[in-house]
Order: structure tokens, then C-alpha cells, then sequence
């Protein structure tokens, strides 16, 4: 099961990418645990400077922008 | 740098491009040669014609009275709200791909360990090229702090990020002219490395909350990020026209709205009566009035072509403008986040006041 942390600290553009996030995940059918991440602290601790940011298992793998659902979807199936 | 408005995009990182490399890159990269010489000789042409297209819709087609004042507004509308836009997308873009060349952490990379002195001229010009967002503001600052970067560089970059703004510097260029443009550009950096500098020499670290300091460290050893192909640039370009002009063009035509009806309907020389270099008090009028005002630098600009148009002087103006762009009260309450009221007050009056001495200079020089 994959964990897929959203870290922001709640502007518009966080909001957006949880819900893209989501939905690529239902539509591939994934096994996954989501959650926010607010804590300035701890988003630091991920190395992210500029949200909102994406990792998944742990792992930033978008920072900075929104991507499209097809890109979310990209970067969950590997 | 960037945009008041939120967040500019960013590299996705570790999504590269499926081709093979070489073979793929100049496929794609030719790919858009053709359309983007088609597309910048389509948007020369649409710039060169809404001058004699705006007369023409507002005395031919509308047949608005010559000299009234309505007439005056609708051809200044007709005129500045594709022009403006025009611009807007080609430096939108334009800064888009440039950027795609740095990142923040590249700008920290660049700044960590720099003295002071160097690091403000630094600082201050990488706060140009490098995206910025007001709501990235906090992670960045901790970002540089932790990096080692000094409290005083780290302002430099803060405060030239937002203030000295791409698309501010080439509106002004479309619309004033280069000279101007170049003021802006000259003084912002300036202010910026000085205030930064003056920061750092107040020793003000002890006014930054304190689990800044402790927070974890942002790894080192992130990934380098992939090397970005021609055409990845240019899809970064793109999309920053798409996410940028798609999120500002409602307060330019806002702001060229307004600046419209100044035009029209503002008496030549009004303005010259408070905002001009004669009342001593206008520049920190002009200052304090910009701190809680709210706009990204294409809506403001607009406005400030037309208080120019009716007298206002120049350095007041100028003032007006940064102080609008520069000071914003919503960026220092995010900055309360790390910043005790002490050092934001700091920060805050230390800028006002290099503002004040451009707005002062330039309506005693010119």
C-alpha cells in the first residue's frame, strides 16, 4: 500500500492537488493512505522549499506545481 | 521573484521525458521552431496594430465625441487591455523558460556560505531569475536559514524576490520605455542589497523564532534534479503563461479599468497637486498607502501610467508602486510563521524607508 503525503500549509493550490492526487489514485485502482501534511516543520524536514509538494512512500516526487492527473498517474505507477 | 499572486510552476521532479534522449530532444525541439516564429510574428503584428484599431473602434464603429471624456477612457481601454496582455504572455513566457534554469535550491546552493557584502548582490539578483511565491515564503526562508545562508543575505533575496518583478520590469519597459524600466530595476536591486545588508548588521538573528533555527536541516543530498531537455523548457514556459496570465489577467484589466477611467476622466495636472514633487509629504503618503494594498505588479502598472499621465511626479509614483508590490501586509503576517514582530517591523521599516529615499531622489533628480 502506498502512502501519498500532500505537504502544504492549506493555500488553494493544496487543495487541488489532494483532490487530483485522489482521483489519479482511484483510477488506478491503488491501495493507498493519504494525508496531509500542514506542519511547516515537518515539511522542511522533506527537503521541499516550495509548496505544495508530493511524495510518495516518502519520497518528494513533485514540488512546486500542480500536476495533471496523467502526471500524477505517471508518477504512481512505477 | 514572481508574481503576488500564488505559487509559479516548478519542475516535476523526477518525471523526465519518455523518449530516448538525444534522438528525442532535437526532434522536439524543432518541432517548435516553426510555430514559435509564426506565433511571435502573429504577436508582433496584433502589438502594432492596437493603436490605430483602438481609434478606429472608439471614433468609427462607436462614434464616441473627440475630447470627451468617456472617449478618452474606452480608446485607453481598448487600447491597454490587449496590449498589456500581449506583453504579459510574451515575458510570461519568456521569464518561464529562463527560469526553468534555477531553483531554489539552487539559489541556496549558490548563497550558503556567502559573507555578507557579495551575498546581498547576490542574493538580491538571484531573487530575480528564481520563482517565488508568497506562500513559499516560509519554507524558503527556513530553507536558506538552515542552509547556513546569513539572516541579512537571506532578507536580500526576500526582499528582491517579490519587488523586483519580471513582469513589473518589462510593463514598465512596454510602456515607459526602457530608461524607466532600468530605474526601477537599478533602485529595487539596491534597495534590496541594502536593506539586506543593513538587516544583517542590526544582528537581528535572535528576532527569528527560534525552532527555525533547530529545525532539521534540509538535506543536502536531495537528488539532482534530471536536466531539463529545450522542449521541457519550453512546456515549463508554457505553463507558466498558462498558470500565470491565467490567474493575473483579471486584475489587469481590473487595474487598466481603473487607470481608464483616471485617464478620462481625472483632470490633467490633479494629481499634480498631492502627488506631486512640490507637497513634501506625498512620497511617505505614497508609501504608506501602498503597504496594505494588495496587487500583483500587471494590475498596478496601469494605474501608475495614468497617475503619471495627470501630473503625479515620478519618484512618488515609483514609490507607490513598490511599496504596493514590495511591502505587502499578507506576506509579512505569513512571515510571523519565523519572524518575530521585532524583526518584521524591522524589515518592514528598514524597506519603507529605502523606498522613501528612491521616491524622494527621483522627484528631486528629474
Amino acid at each position: 500500500m502506498k502512502t501519498l503525503q500532500i505537504l502544504g500549509t492549506g493555500c488553494p493550490k493544496c487543495k487541488i492537488l489532494a483532490e487530483t492526487t485522489e482521483a489519479a489514485a482511484k483510477s488506478l485502482g491503488l491501495e493507498y493512505r493519504m494525508e496531509k501534511v500542514t506542519d511547516i516543520q515537518a515539511i522542511i524536514g522533506f527537503g521541499v522549499m516550495m509548496t505544495p509538494a508530493l511524495a510518495v512512500d516518502g519520497v518528494v516526487k513533485v514540488s512546486g506545481k500542480v500536476p495533471s492527473t496523467e502526471e500524477i498517474k505517471k508518477i504512481l505507477s512505477v | 521573484m514572481g508574481s503576488k499572486a500564488c505559487c509559479s510552476p516548478e519542475v516535476a521532479r523526477g518525471v523526465g521525458s519518455p523518449d530516448g534522449p538525444a534522438a528525442g530532444e532535437s526532434k522536439n525541439s524543432r518541432r517548435y521552431l516553426l510555430p514559435g516564429i509564426l506565433l511571435l510574428s502573429g504577436w508582433w503584428l496584433l502589438y502594432r496594430s492596437l493603436a490605430p484599431f483602438s481609434g478606429w473602434l472608439t471614433y468609427d464603429v462607436f462614434s464616441l465625441a473627440r475630447g470627451s471624456h468617456f472617449a478618452s477612457a474606452v480608446e485607453f481601454f481598448v487600447f491597454d487591455t490587449p496590449k498589456v496582455l500581449l506583453l504579459l504572455t510574451l515575458v510570461v513566457f519568456g521569464v518561464g523558460v529562463a527560469r526553468s534554469y534555477f531553483t531554489p535550491d539552487r539559489a541556496r546552493r549558490i548563497l550558503a556560505g556567502k559573507r555578507e557584502a557579495a551575498g546581498n548582490v547576490f542574493a538580491a539578483l538571484l531573487g530575480i531569475v528564481t520563482p517565488f511565491c508568497s506562500c513559499s515564503a516560509v519554507p524558503m526562508f527556513i530553507g536558506f536559514v538552515t542552509a547556513g545562508v546569513p539572516l541579512g543575505v537571506t532578507f536580500s533575496f526576500l526582499i528582491s524576490a517579490p519587488m523586483v518583478n519580471e513582469i513589473a520590469l518589462v510593463l514598465l519597459f512596454g510602456l515607459f520605455g526602457w530608461k524607466i524600466a532600468a530605474l526601477y530595476l537599478g533602485t529595487g536591486l539596491g534597495i534590496a542589497m541594502i536593506a539586506g545588508w543593513t538587516i544583517g548588521r542590526l544582528g537581528m538573528e535572535k528576532h527569528v523564532e527560534s525552532w527555525v533555527y533547530q529545525a532539521v536541516g534540509i538535506g543536502a543530498e536531495r537528488d539532482e534534479e534530471e536536466p531539463m531537455s529545450i522542449a521541457d523548457r519550453i512546456r515549463y514556459g508554457y505553463e507558466a503563461v498558462r498558470d500565470i496570465v491565467g490567474k493575473v489577467w483579471v486584475y489587469v484589466v481590473l487595474g487598466i479599468a481603473v487607470g481608464a477611467g483616471i485617464h478620462g476622466y481625472v483632470p490633467e495636472n490633479f494629481m499634480a497637486s498631492f502627488m506631486g514633487s512640490g507637497a513634501w509629504w506625498s512620497v511617505p503618503l505614497a508609501v504608506l498607502i501602498g503597504i496594505p494594498m494588495y496587487s500583483n505588479a500587471a494590475g498596478i502598472i496601469p494605474i501608475v501610467q495614468a497617475l503619471l499621465a495627470k501630473g503625479a511626479a515620478l519618484g512618488t509614483v515609483l514609490a507607490f508602486m513598490m511599496s504596493v508590490i514590495g511591502l505587502s501586509l499578507p506576506e509579512m503576517i505569513i512571515l510571523r510563521k519565523v519572524l518575530k514582530v521585532r524583526l518584521i517591523a524591522t524589515f518592514a521599516g528598514v524597506v519603507g524607508f529605502g523606498i522613501l529615499i528612491v521616491g524622494y531622489l527621483f522627484n528631486l533628480v528629474l
